[in-house]
């Protein structure tokens, strides 16, 4: 029996009177790379925000970790909060903040660790994400795209959550980037043992290092399981995903 | 011997110049407060040179944080010529130490931190370098404007008029308001302090003199380029700052629009056409000022007043103000637009350099003022 991490269960979301989620229910298991997978304008970014807090849903509940996120104190938000990382699809490393300090910043604030102790974690992590040294003391504005990206993973893992949240990691990333980014997650939850929710659009990452996924449509959740399973259903959206012109060309390799 | 009711610790076992650590429980980012407390007071109590044997094969819970603190402990351990062994390493601990022993093991510990001394020269160095690029850029971007200025001029077709009227209005006729106040405000300043000395002579007369050659000479420039560089320059900086980021400069660049030609000449020219106008406008209003405290204070009445200021204010005085004006403006002017292009990609520059550029420009404007001061009265004007 598998650990459940994450269960959403009849989300509800409207902004204004467009309805966002009619009723949509999912469940993610305990370290697998769980993919949230839809169109443009299909609620997936909406309902990982609903996941960490940023957004409440109209109705419906979701439990993260065991913990019912729609009525819980703030205290225990604040240690849920300390067991998950997030990575945005901008990076939003914190500008006036170098990579080193922006890495540090949580363990700074929510643990009595020494300065000194910080930056063995802070050099550990930079390394661990495949930055190269100097980056240590670069400001968010001298970095590439693809450096922010591995810059505010290593943000997301400073805490080791337990949970990794992440806006469509691959986004502006060139191939081989893109490709690099992917293994590089796949790795570190294969060594480190974390969740992996990921939004994404990046069908190459579907194929590759998503465990299990959901294809959001309509509202509602129109697939759900392995990509074997899914690919099986017959459904407008899920046939516009895996047999237009960019889909098919994958299968066929 | 050492053990602890919370498990996540480290036992240790003597034996000859042996030391077994059996390290067990949770190794988490949560107890690592705990656990590097207690490695430390082992480590106090290990004798130099001596085999340390850590046994990790009891910890339940390895996290990044903890392997990383095992990885440090070591390191620390063979700094002290002491023999270090890990033992009892499962399959996915051995992978979590292999990510993370390369890092650890070549590290360099930064010499700096420990010497205050060199850290000052350090400083000291780097501000330097630091101020001598700013006024190297400062001169090119000064030879910059002055080459694209010789464009104007001989293409004058390409002179950007409706730029320049939009910019007048802008930081010239919209700043008018408050100019006017400013100055009035100053004039009554002037007034109220000399009313009090001059009447003690029964010199009342001469509050005319005193007022018409302060304000015209030095005040009403002084305080209106201090006005407009709290206006205008900030807000050039800005603007030019933002269109930095959203890549509109590049843009521009790219579609062989100059932005010297298209912001900040325009910018500059429109600043140095207002300015003089702006400041007679203050020279009149910190008149008026005076003239409304003379008539109050000291019973002199305004046709008094404008009497005597025909006699004393000779037009050289009001010239002297006026002259400075291009000067100023053209200082405001470059300085705001020279520190807006040095906007890096990060919103947070623009503060600081919105905050230096309008320090800059009114250090500048009294710098300036003090040399035609002096340079001026030598003359004899």
């Amino acid at each position: 029996m598998k650990n459940i991490v994450i269960n959403m269960k009849d989300i509800v979301t409207r902004f204004g009177d467009n309805l966002v989620h009619d009723r949509v229910s999912l469940t993610i298991n305990e370290a697998e790379i769980y993919g949230l997978l839809g169109g443009s304008g299909s609620g997936k970014s909406s309902l990982l925000k609903e996941m960490i807090m940023l957004l409440r849903p109209q109705s419906g509940s979701i439990q993260v970790l065991g913990k019912d996120v729609l009525n819980i104190s703030l205290i225990e938000a604040e240690e849920l909060k300390q067991k998950w990382g997030v990575l945005f699809q901008s990076g939003a490393l914190f500008s006036s903040l170098t990579v080193a300090e922006n890495i540090g910043i949580a363990l700074k604030e929510h643990t009595d660790l020494t300065k000194d102790f910080i930056d063995v974690i802070v050099r550990a992590k930079i390394n661990m994400v495949g930055l190269p040294r100097y980056a240590a003391k670069l400001y968010p504005a001298e970095l590439s795209g693809g450096m922010v990206k591995r810059a505010s993973l290593a943000r997301a893992l400073a805490m080791d959550p337990k949970i990794l949240f992440l806006d469509e990691p691959t986004s502006g990333l060139d191939p081989v980037g893109a490709e690099e980014f992917d293994q590089l997650i796949l790795g570190l939850r294969d060594l480190l043992g974390f969740t992996v929710v990921m939004v994404t659009h990046d069908l190459d990452s579907i194929w590759n290092i998503v465990d299990r996924f959901c294809v959001l449509g309509d509202h509602k959740i129109v697939a759900q399981g392995t990509l074997d399973e899914v690919i099986k259903i017959n459904h407008p959206v899920i046939e516009g995903f895996f047999k237009g012109a960019r889909g098919s060309i994958r299968g066929r390799m | 011997m050492r053990n602890n009711a919370n498990k996540s610790v480290v036992i240790v076992e003597k034996e000859d110049n042996t030391s077994l650590l059996r390290c067990n429980g949770a190794w988490t980012l949560k107890n690592i407060t705990e656990i590097t407390s207690v490695l430390q007071s082992i480590f106090q109590t290990t004798d130099k040179k001596s085999n340390i044997n850590f046994d990790i094969s009891a910890v339940d819970e390895f996290d990044s944080a903890g392997i990383i603190l095992l990885l440090h402990t070591v390191k620390i351990f063979k700094v002290n010529s002491n023999n270090v062994n890990i033992s009892g390493v499962s399959n996915s601990q051995e992978k979590m130490l292999a990510m993370f022993r390369g890092e650890e093991e070549s590290a360099d510990t930064s010499i700096t931190k420990r010497y205050f001394f060199l850290n000052i020269l350090k400083t000291v160095g780097k501000n330097t370098v630091s101020v001598l690029r700013d006024i190297v850029q400062f001169i090119a971007f000064l030879g910059e404007s002055i080459a694209s200025l010789g464009h104007y001029i001989l293409h004058p077709s390409s002179i950007r008029f409706k730029a320049i009227i939009k910019n007048i209005e802008e930081a010239g006729v919209r700043a008018l308001p408050i100019v006017a106040v400013t100055s009035f405000l100053i004039g009554v300043v002037i007034a109220y302090q000399s009313a009090v000395q001059l009447e003690k002579f029964g010199a009342n007369l001469f509050i005319v003199d005193m007022i018409a050659i302060s304000v015209t000479r030095e005040l009403a420039p002084l305080i209106t380029a201090i006005v407009v560089a709290g206006r205008s320059g900030s807000s050039y900086t800005a603007q030019i700052g933002v269109m930095k980021i959203t890549e509109e400069i590049d843009a521009m660049k790219t579609m062989s629009f100059d932005p010297f030609r298209f912001l900040v000449l325009p910018r500059i020219i429109a600043l140095m056409i207002a300015m003089p106008l702006m400041i007679f406008f203050a020279d009149i209003f910190g008149i008026c000022g005076g003239m409304f405290i003379a008539e109050i204070k000291l019973n002199l009445s305004y046709a008094e007043f404008i009497n005597r200021l025909q006699n004393v204010l000779e037009t050289k005085h009001l010239w002297v103000g006026i002259i400075k004006a291009p000067f100023f403006a053209f200082l405001i002017a470059t300085v705001g637009c020279f520190r807006g292009f040095q906007v890096s990609y990060s919103t947070e520059s623009i503060g600081r350099y919105t905050t230096i550029s309008v320090v800059n420009a009114i250090f500048l404007v009294i710098a300036c003022d003090a040399v035609f001061s002096v340079f001026l009265t030598e003359l004899g004007i």
